[in-house]
């Protein structure tokens, strides 16, 4: 049994009357690779948003490698070595891609140092042509690479990504999911997204949201034949 | 990356240096002073709000703050050295508290607008009902809307009756401008500078990556008090009087029209536009044909309309358009490639 890297105890987040987040009770392994799916709605974002401190949850707690992380402000828990891909991109629009990725690696390393490895993840994102440009006169799918090399070069132990192949090229997430398996070497890894394709390309174990709740959790292939699954989610969209 | 010190500083070391031997040939020195004051005052706010992203509707009470303290510190000492650094540690450590307050109750930008705002308006009551005898700090009456004349001016360090006055003032107001302003410069390219440049980009952001944005912003708001205090210590000695007008909102809404008219997200833009707004008011203030308030609010809406970006951006796109855009942009492409940074006005 591998060390738990992130549990949640009864999390629930509730915005007016909307409950966002039912009473999520999850665990993840170090080294694991899980998928999040489930309809529009389902509360993925908002479990995201609570573990990684930018909601503090209405109720239930979070733990980290067996610490105590509920009510902990984002930056606590990023200083943790905990990395979020947000679903709308967050990055330093009117800066360039490199300080963008220099910054995010100056957190936890001397300048140089920090410059060093942002290079570094520049080449091995194929960032380099775009690297002196802003960010906010990017793509959508370059802002997700460009993302996705500032979670990375901070070398977290439990990386987010929320729908990180959302606008890309099939040849960006064939090397997205290159940097993702690399990910997992160090890092335990958890991706929202709703491309099955995708999903079976990278994952094993499969958790279902549906209206705030954990529905299923389980082999990606189980997960995909369930009916009551096909029902809320994959019979609407396939 | 090592070392803060760049090739292109040079050149602005030089130019300022002719600029503060050759202006007093055009402007009486005693014009100038005020206007390099009224630069470092616009510098304090261009620094937090144009590149920390933090808009002070109260930065003159920082200014007034800083004066005031000159001015009771001086009188008590019958000296200006303490009392230059406490002007500057006084509204720094206002500010810091303030400004605690502030980012560490998580409260908006419109509140920090409020409440910057609010506490000018109260340091401006506060000392306007400050007249009567019993107000006093040691041997210093308060005065209120009277304010405080006759304190100690600036001496030499350790040399209470030699003072500096006059066109010794100037150059002590013009080389004190001159190292606020490479004091910012290199700030901002320090780690601390350019982490407080993503705060202004996207503060969830940079928390995600592990800092803590309130106390970067609590400290860099400190820093620009610090500033604005130093200026306002300058000022009380240009003026030999401090008045609770310092705290006003006039003069608060000044400085924001000075950044926005010279140019936000740059070093030059705020001094200028302090500088040359100041000195058109002097201008105008010499004749009495039209209001001079008017002017002001006429040239506050042609820049918003025309030039929103103000004048150094404006004069150095209009720079790289006529002249040789083409090996501007090599050499920045040369600077960047050995250096991977973005530079910044
Ligand atoms: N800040 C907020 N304030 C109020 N309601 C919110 C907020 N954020 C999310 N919600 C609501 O919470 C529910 C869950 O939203 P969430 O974004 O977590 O869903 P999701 O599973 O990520 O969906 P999607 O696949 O569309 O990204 C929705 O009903 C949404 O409207
Ligand atoms: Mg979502």
């Amino acid at each position: 049994m591998p060390e738990t890297v992130l549990e949640t105890i009864g999390l629930t987040m509730r915005f007016g009357g909307v409950v966002a987040a039912d009473n999520v009770n999850f665990k993840l392994g170090a080294g694991e690779l899980r998928c999040l799916i489930g309809p529009n709605g389902a509360g993925k974002s908002t479990f995201f948003k609570c573990v990684t401190g930018l909601h503090p949850p209405t109720g239930g707690q979070i733990f980290m490698r067996g610490e105590e992380t509920t009510g902990w402000h984002p930056h606590q828990i990023a200083a943790l070595g905990v990395g979020i891909k947000t679903q709308v991109p967050n990055l330093l629009d009117g800066l360039s891609v490199f300080e963008n990725i220099w910054m995010a690696a100056r957190r936890f390393h001397p300048a140089a140092e920090a410059a060093d490895r942002a290079r570094d993840i520049i080449d091995r994102l194929a960032l380099s042509s775009i690297a002196k440009a802003a960010p906010g006169q990017l793509a959508h799918g370059e802002r997700q690479r460009i993302e996705l090399g500032l979670v990375a070069v901070a070398d977290p132990w439990l990386v987010l990504l929320d729908e990180p192949a959302a606008g890309m090229s099939a040849e960006d997430i064939d090397r997205m999911s290159g940097i993702i398996r690399d990910m997992t070497r160090t890092a335990a890894v958890i991706i929202v997204e709703h491309d099955m394709q995708f999903i079976r390309s990278v994952a094993s174990t499969v958790t279902v949201f549906h209206q705030g709740a954990v529905l299923m959790e389980d082999h990606v292939d189980r997960v995909m034949s369930d009916s009551v699954v096909r029902n809320v989610y994959l019979g609407k969209t396939a | 990356m090592t070392g803060l010190w760049r090739k292109q500083d040079l050149p602005v070391l030089v130019i300022a240096l002719i600029g503060i031997w050759l202006l007093p040939f055009i402007i009486s020195t005693y014009t100038l002073t005020v206007l390099m004051v009224y630069g470092m005052l616009g510098l304090s706010l261009g620094l937090i709000w144009g590149f920390g992203g933090i808009l002070c509707f109260g930065q003159a009470a920082f200014f007034g703050l800083g004066a005031y303290t000159y001015a009771i510190a001086a009188i008590n000492t019958g000296e200006s050295t303490a009392p230059m650094l406490l002007a500057i540690i006084v509204p720094a450590a206002f500010a810091a508290l303030l400004g605690a307050m502030i980012f560490y109750g998580q409260l908006t930008d419109v509140y920090l607008g409020v409440i910057t705002l609010v506490v000018t308006l109260i340091l401006f009551r506060l000392m306007n009902s400050t007249a009567g005898p019993q107000y006093v700090i040691g041997n210093a009456r308060l005065g209120g809307f009277n304010g405080i004349p006759g304190f100690h001016t600036l001496n030499i360090p350790g040399q209470p009756d030699r003072f500096i006055w006059g066109d010794g003032l100037y150059h002590v107001c013009a080389f004190a401008l001159l190292i606020v302003f490479f004091f910012v410069t290199w700030l901002l390219r320090t780690s601390f500078g350019r982490i407080a440049v993503g705060i202004r980009e996207n503060e969830t952001r940079i928390s995600l990556m592990g800092y803590d944005v309130r106390a970067r912003k609590t400290i860099l708001f400190s820093i620009g008090a610090a500033i604005a205090g130093l200026a306002g210590a300058l000022f009380a000695n240009w003026g030999e009087i401090v008045t609770p007008g310092l705290f006003s909102l006039g003069q608060s809404a000044e400085i924001i029209i000075w950044c926005i008219v010279g140019g936000l997200g740059t070093r030059f833009g705020p001094i200028i536009g302090a500088a040359g707004l100041a000195y058109l008011k002097f201008l105008l203030g010499q004749q009495a044909v039209i209001d001079n308030a008017i002017i002001m609010g006429l040239i506050l809406v042609v820049f918003v309309l025309f030039l929103p970006k103000g004048v150094v951006p404006a004069v150095v796109s209009l720079w790289h358009s006529v002249f040789g855009r083409r090996a501007a942009r090599r050499k920045t492409r040369q600077r960047r490639a050995r250096t991977g940074w973005t530079p910044h006005a």
